[in-house]
């Protein structure tokens, strides 16, 4: 068996290496997905930001990327396969790359790591997420105001943090400008299925729900809102093609001025691993134009998001948890650590948190 | 129209045997020469790094072996079952029944330690994966269910079972929140082989012992030759005295065990901790590589081997050549098709009959017909 | 009385993917061949979709051309299976795999495009008439293309002289073959008749379930028609009431928890496999049901020998 290897290998080296030498003069960058890019969604959107980054500076850099990486041995595989293939800055994109990423950093200690949504750091390994609960904030806004029976339906994927974290946020964006508004939460189980979502849209809107917020990456929610002429919000992506007369906004992630800064840092040699968290007035979290609204509306919208750009959190005191026991005090900050393992819902969420 | 008509030989082409996979894989060379050009690739440099460099480098040889491993163990497994002529398709479940067995150990017992996890945890996989093979077996034997459709859908039902535990019961409390078990502590985690050259665990050499130990069981023992009897003719196996449903219950049992130990290897080699998805479809590929292998268990080593090949020759176009992970699916899809209808060469002369005869009876029918 | 008609109108164009996809897998079954590709015929039906209608501007065409798609590609299963003898498991897992990959290599330029949508039947007078209205003649027109399919294949199957052929290959085909009977060429068209059928399908999902193209799509359809064949054990109407049921429970789980009743979804996903499983079971049990529904030689390659 080792003969063998050893065989096959001599007679090979030499092929090989051709391959690796080619590649070595330009700064590599690369990404790591969990999703297909074509899913219009998650993944699509950080490979937009790949590609920002190759237009912005140009042939100072080369990318690459793996896409459809599944959470497993298989993750590990691709951030060593990157690693050993020269790139010198790795970006690994989902959560559940947080453990095979951590081990491949240790084992290639110059090259430099950034993994998403996760919460482990090393010498080399930063770490970067989107504050999205700011514009889900906005969305309650929004929502409170357009919406005429009071009731928005709320699809999402799965009781993780991120997701409740939005719940939440959203719900206190709503009561802030209308306290008895409500929202019907429906699980669907899967970040990723048009139809299953295109369903729960109609069936929160059959339950009197008139506009449509999502924690699910598909266009298919917002494209019922505009069969049954109402409203709702897209999610990752501007979808207004999809729904040019139900698009109120669409809440986006724009990872391109982030990933342009940080190839741009390492390419200065100035890198260090970071722990970002970044919102509304980074650029990283966007929302699309408001559109199918009045003028106060928009201007209430502004407004809001301006003020959180400028520094207020959404998660500001006086807020109570679910039951009714105080959680943060008048004026009180969440912290980031509570936010990110969110897994109770404030005051006012009308539903109950699957275990 | 021209039609293919198989003609059976009267026994399996030896040159044939040998010769179909290297008609099958150059034919897969060709088609993918094809393809490579249209999508402005040389396809020389993408066939070098598709299939040269994978293995031209110590570390990779060792991600084939992860990625082989799981595929051999289930695959030879199958190969009783299909042998016997028994069909049981749901290996996936069994699979990741084994690895939620197994894994009871270090979840529900963290501070269990000690030389003794391991060997439980594997036991206690095989033992899974066999309980829930088990299923099928019964509902053939007793009611006479279509052993195919139960496995199948048993697949679907292990997985939601596995989603649920680690998303409710099993969710590791200090996690975030994220949808994951406990990491294992130390003691339950498969060793490595050669630490300082890869991550090869020691799944791999579980698939090769029960490759070798499935090979000697086929070929030198009576279990072997009951196995091909009863799958040929199973009258002919009753009048030798074989019990048909002893034989679906040990099919079922072994290919079950071998998956649940694939299952739990993969676990507590290669993850080390349970998440909502642990398998990127091996139950079902390995179905495939045992046909490449021609259901020999040394024949699914390599062809696991093949596989595990196109997997990650995938991945280094993809990061090389910025090929779309598209592309090296339906590169994989033509090789399997192609290994598939050469390998029919072995029991079959194919003739080609031309325009005439046939047509005039053929074409007015198939109008009929439709 | 209004979201009475709104429920069944979504599970309706919930049910009739499954539907169309089981009903096409049924004959190729009846007819002794087991595909398990209806994942991958259905995607590339899908992709076929999609492209066609949105190339063109005209959904009708991605409704024809996602048939063809359907019918092309399972030309390819039915020449590995029935010319070449491939095993047909293996050969049906492989077709999927290969047609999850052409499908996301095709619709490369299609991401993040809004498609084109196959209008609702509306027929002034008839379509506004209350409750029933809109349940009989508001619907897609993919909706009673399905109901019509279902009953057409009834009729085919147990009232034609060719149905009673293709179900006495699928019984036995050595015993066909020994009538005279041309078993290839009966499974030739069984399964290309599967293939356009579960085309259809895929196109009803990119033209009016959700009018766009996404990789991946079907999300895990095509597995459940088959499960549906099963669990209707191999009869039509079973079918149709089957992908009903399907459609009915997964709908009914979405407005019980908007309703705020919290439900064990992986349960309810599992469902309707565990329900095949059990009608399996008691299908088997019964065993002159068993005779006269399932195909014995199901799954099976045959080779004339002459």
């Amino acid at each position: 068996m080792k003969k063998l290897l050893i065989a096959l290998m001599t007679t090979t080296a030499a092929m090989s290496l051709a391959v690796t030498a080619e590649a070595a003069d330009k700064f590599k960058a690369c990404w790591v997905y969990t999703g297909p890019i074509g899913d219009f969604g998650y993944s699509y959107q950080h490979d937009q930001g790949r590609l920002e980054v190759e237009k912005a500076l140009g042939d100072k850099v080369e990318t690459a990327y793996l896409e459809n990486v599944s959470e497993g041995p298989d993750a590990d595989r691709a951030f060593e396969r990157l690693a050993r293939e020269g790139c010198k800055l790795i970006f690994g994109t989902s959560f559940g790359f947080m453990d095979p990423e951590v081990k491949v950093a240790k084992k290639f200690p110059k090259v430099m790591f950034e993994h998403a949504t996760g919460y482990k750091t090393g010498d080399n390994l930063g770490i970067y997420n989107a504050r999205f609960y700011e514009g889900r904030y906005v969305l309650g806004q929004i929502a409170a105001k357009e919406s005429k029976a009071g009731v928005a339906g709320y699809i999402v994927s799965f009781p993780i943090p991120e997701v409740v974290m939005g719940i939440n946020s959203f719900m206190l964006g709503a009561q802030s400008i209308n306290p008895n508004f409500k929202a019907k939460i429906v699980w669907v189980n899967s970040w990723f299925d048009p139809g299953k979502e295109a369903d729960a849209a109609k069936a929160l809107f059959d339950q009197g729900a008139d506009i449509i917020v999502q924690h699910t990456d598909s266009t298919a929610a917002l494209q019922v809102a505009e069969e049954r002429g109402l409203h709702g919000f897209g999610q990752s992506s501007d979808m207004i093609k999809f729904a040019p007369k139900a698009q109120l906004t669409s809440l986006t992630d724009d990872w391109g001025p982030y990933y342009i800064s940080r190839v741009q840092a390492a390419l200065d040699g100035t890198w260090k691993p970071g722990n970002v968290w970044l919102g509304i007035k980074d650029g990283a979290v966007k929302l699309a134009p408001f559109t199918n609204m009045p003028d106060d509306v928009k201007a209430m919208a502004e407004a809001t998001t301006k003020k959180i750009a400028d520094g207020w959190n959404p998660f500001t005191g006086p807020i109570a948890k679910q039951d009714g026991t105080p959680w943060l005090k008048d004026g009180e900050v969440a912290d980031d650590g509570t936010l990110l393992g969110m897994n109770f819902y404030v005051k006012g969420v009308d539903d109950k948190l699957p275990q | 129209m021209m039609r293919l008509e198989l003609v059976k030989r009267p026994q399996r082409s030896m040159l044939f045997s040998a010769l179909s996979p290297f008609l099958a894989f150059g034919l897969t060379i060709i088609a993918g020469a094809i393809m490579f050009a249209l999508l402005g690739v040389n396809p020389l440099s993408a066939f070098r790094i598709y299939f040269i460099e994978p293995i031209s480098q110590v570390w990779q040889l060792h991600e084939l072996a992860i990625k082989a491993a799981p595929l051999i163990l289930i695959a030879v497994g199958l190969s009783v079952c299909y042998k016997a002529n028994i069909w049981n398709i749901g290996a996936e479940g069994q699979f990741i029944l084994g690895a939620i067995v197994g894994s009871m150990i270090p979840v529900l017992f963290p501070e269990f330690e000690g030389p003794l996890v391991l060997p439980l945890m594997l036991l206690f996989g095989m033992v899974g994966g066999a309980a829930y093979a088990a299923i099928p077996a019964l509902l053939k034997t007793r009611f006479g269910t279509n052993e195919i459709l139960t496995s199948l859908m048993l697949v679907y039902v292990a997985q939601l079972f596995l989603d649920w535990l680690v998303r409710g019961p099993w969710r590791d409390p200090q996690g975030h929140g994220f949808p994951q078990t406990v990491q294992f502590n130390d003691s339950a985690i498969l060793p490595e082989l050669m630490p300082d050259a890869g991550r090869a665990n020691w799944g791999f050499v579980f698939a090769l012992v029960a490759a070798v130990a499935i090979w000697i069981l086929m070929s030198r023992m009576l279990k072997g030759f009951e196995v091909r009897v009863l799958g040929s003719s199973p009258r002919a196996g009753r009048f030798a005295g074989f019990g048909l449903n002893r034989m679906v219950f040990f099919a079922f049992l072994l290919s079950g065990a071998l998956a649940g130990l694939a299952g739990i290897s993969e676990v507590s080699g290669a993850i080390g901790q349970l998440q909502p998805v642990i398998s990127p479809g091996y139950g079902f590929t390995a179905i495939i590589v045992a046909f490449l292998g021609r259901l020999n268990p040394l024949g699914i080593v390599a062809a696991g081997l093949v596989l595990a090949l196109t997997y990650l020759g995938g991945e280094a176009v993809q990061s090389a050549l910025g090929i779309s992970d598209k592309v090296a699916r339906v590169f994989q899809g033509m090789l399997l098709f192609f290994v598939l209808g050469c390998d029919t060469l072995i029991h079959y002369r194919i003739r080609l009959i031309g325009l005439a005869a046939p047509k005039l009876e053929a074409a007015p029918k198939l109008k009929e017909a439709r | 009385m209004d979201i009475t008609v709104n429920i069944l109108l979504t599970i309706a164009t919930a049910a009739t993917p499954l539907l169309i996809a089981a009903i096409g897998e049924l004959v190729v079954e009846r007819s002794g061949v087991l595909n398990l590709g209806v994942e991958g015929m259905m995607i590339m039906g899908a992709v076929g979709g999609f492209g066609a209608g949105y190339l063109t501007g005209s959904p009708w065409i991605g409704l024809l051309a996602a048939v063809a798609m359907g019918a092309v590609f399972s030309l390819l299963f039915a020449v590995m299976t029935l010319s070449l003898a491939t095993n047909q498991v293996a050969t049906g897992l492989s077709l999927t795999l290969l047609g999850l990959g052409l499908s996301g290599m095709m619709g490369t330029s299609f991401v993040g495009q809004p498609g084109e949508r196959l209008p609702n039947l509306d027929i002034p007078g008839l379509t506004s008439i209350p409750v029933i209205g809109r349940l009989l003649f508001g619907q897609d027109p993919i909706f009673y293309i399905s109901i019509a399919l279902t009953a057409a294949v009834m009729w085919f199957l147990f009232k034609t002289r060719t149905g009673l052929t293709l179900r006495s290959i699928g019984d036995s085909h050595t015993s066909a073959h020994a009538l005279g009977i041309k078993v290839i060429r009966y499974r030739y068209l069984a399964v290309i008749f599967g293939g356009a059928c579960a085309g259809l399908a895929g196109g009803h999902l990119s033209l009016v379930y959700t009018p766009q193209w996404v990789e991946n799509m079907a999300a895990g359809r095509g597995w459940i028609a088959l499960a549906l064949v099963v669990f209707a054990s191999w009869r039509p109407w079973r079918v149709l009431a089957g992908a009903y049921i399907f459609g009915a429970v997964w709908i009914g789980q979405l407005h019980a928890q908007a309703f705020g009743i919290p439900v064990p979804s992986q349960l309810l996903s599992s469902l309707p496999y565990l329900a095949t499983v059990v009608v399996l079971v008691l299908i088997s049990r019964n065993k002159r049901l068993t005779m006269m529904n399932t195909p014995a030689s199901l799954g099976q390659p045959f080779v004339p020998d002459r």
